[in-house]
């Protein structure tokens, strides 16, 4: 059994938070510098300039790339011979996302449903964070972690279709959804696909399909030469960088696919702005 | 063409009558801010016969929610927010005098009517840009509803605010224009 102290989680956590706010991650910075490489569009390109612009002066200034820094999300997964010593491993990532977000000047943008005032008083400045657990084997704590803004949020959907749907039917769902979108999410897009399993499965792998490296090819070659072909397709909406109008309207599509019952095929699409803030450590 | 403008608010209708959809213009002088919640109290108190908290005739409102500024600065990160959620509002403002809103991606049939009915245009600024936008803002101060938090309404003294003329007072769409040029049926 590997003991790890509850305070070097927070730590740890802490710092990846105020890192990311201002460091935009080599896989997303790489994409944006390819995408304004590729634009066809003069006012797309131009934003685009003002965008790796502002990835700069974050970066060297210290400053957050968005005023939206996010919910903090993060996707744990926790070695069966690990034992958190100090306190309970959820509470470390919930003290240190509210220290990073205080240390780091970021925004806290949680708020009661209804009231939508913050409620630092009782939950805590920017908390709680959205945490996904899993157990594996060993003896370390992966921790994914991606600042998740609300605009990309807003525009995000999922439904189950019935079988025949089949793959045209899940290309159609989110060209639909990428259109209707147009300017709102901030493109150009990471787009994470979450197909299978039960309603809320289909959901949860939307979301992690984010946090993969923008690049990288899928395991499935399948779902690889789906993500290539869902990806030329929202490139033909020509919706551009904000909207301004242009030929690179996503950086990548992701799918994650998992069995799913015999009668259903839920589809789950979560959006991703340009300002696409993830990272993960081990510790 | 897109032409370039360089302006100082207040705004006035012979101003805003100029401005075309794609125009740049860069903006000078107080601003003020206001996201979801402060639009809602904003227009509850048009409703109660109540003042609002600024001048809105000629003003230019802000769809921001900045972070903290950290010590020494005026101000954090201030990149625009996404407008529909404000167009329930917007239109009131409008008919009140408003000019100018700025922030991103697209507005309803109703602001874009009021644009045309009494001459105001949407701007949009570069989302995500925040650290890029909030050192163009040269002095903060919050002068409504400090308990909202990044949502308080604050007076803002800008300088050279870059922003593109989305709609304008024709009923033109940038994003329309824009998207027509390059979507591939």
């Amino acid at each position: 059994m590997r003991e790890i102290a509850y305070e070097e989680i927070v730590k740890n956590v802490r710092d990846i938070i105020v890192y990311s706010a201002s460091n935009l991650p080599e896989d997303a910075l790489n994409a944006m510098k390819e995408a304004y490489k590729n634009e066809k569009s003069p006012v797309s390109r131009e934003v685009l300039k003002q965008l790796l612009e502002n990835a700069d002066i974050a970066s060297s200034e210290a400053r957050p790339l968005c005023q939206d820094t996010g919910l903090a999300v993060f996707f744990v997964k926790i070695g069966a011979d690990v034992k958190v010593v100090g306190g309970l491993l959820t509470a470390a990532i919930n003290e240190g996302t509210e220290k990073g977000y205080i240390e780091g000047y970021l925004r806290a943008s949680t708020c009661h449903p209804f009231s939508r005032l913050n409620n630092k008083d009782t939950v805590g400045y920017n908390l709680p964070a959205i945490i996904h657990l899993d157990i594996v084997e060993g003896d370390k704590i992966y921790i994914e972690y991606a600042a998740k803004g609300g605009g990309s949020e807003n525009v995000s959907r999922a439904k189950v279709f019935p079988p025949a749907a089949g793959k045209q039917g899940v290309i159609d769902y989110v060209r639909e959804c990428i259109s209707d979108a147009g300017p709102n999410p901030c493109p150009p897009l990471t787009v994470g696909v979450g197909i299978g399993g039960t309603f809320e499965k289909a959901v949860i792998s939307s979301k992690h399909a984010l946090f993969r490296n923008i690049g990288s090819v899928n395991e499935d070659p399948e779902m690889a030469e789906m993500e290539a072909e869902i990806k030329v397709e929202l490139n033909k909406l020509g919706i551009g960088t904000m909207g301004m109008g242009g030929t690179e309207t996503v950086l990548a599509v992701h799918i994650e696919a998992n069995p799913c019952h015999i009668a259903s095929l839920p589809v789950s699409v979560n959006v991703q702005c340009h300002s696409s803030r993830h990272t993960h450590i081990t510790i | 063409m897109s032409k370039t403008y360089y302006l100082t608010t207040p705004l006035s209708d012979e101003t805003v009558s100029k401005l075309e959809s794609g125009d740049i213009v860069y903006l000078n002088g107080t601003i003020y801010t206001a996201r979801d919640a402060a639009h809602k109290r904003l227009v509850d108190l048009l409703d109660e016969g109540k003042e609002l908290p600024f001048d809105i005739k000629g003003a230019v409102i802000y769809f921001v929610g900045p972070t903290p500024p950290k010590p020494g600065d005026p101000i954090g990160s201030a990149g625009p927010t996404t407008s529909y959620r404000m167009d329930s509002y917007s239109p009131r403002l409008i008919a009140e005098g408003l000019k100018g809103m700025i922030g991103k991606g697209k507005r309803d049939k109703g602001v874009t009517d009021a644009c045309q009915e009494y001459k105001a245009v949407y701007f949009g600024a570069t989302g995500g840009a925040g650290a890029l936008l909030g050192k163009k803002i040269k002095s903060a101060e919050i002068i409504a509803y400090p308990e909202l938090g990044p949502e308080a309404v604050r007076k803002l003294e800008v300088v050279d605010f870059p922003v593109t003329v989305i709609n304008d007072t024709y009923g033109e769409d940038l994003y329309k224009i824009g998207r027509a040029q390059y979507e591939v049926k």
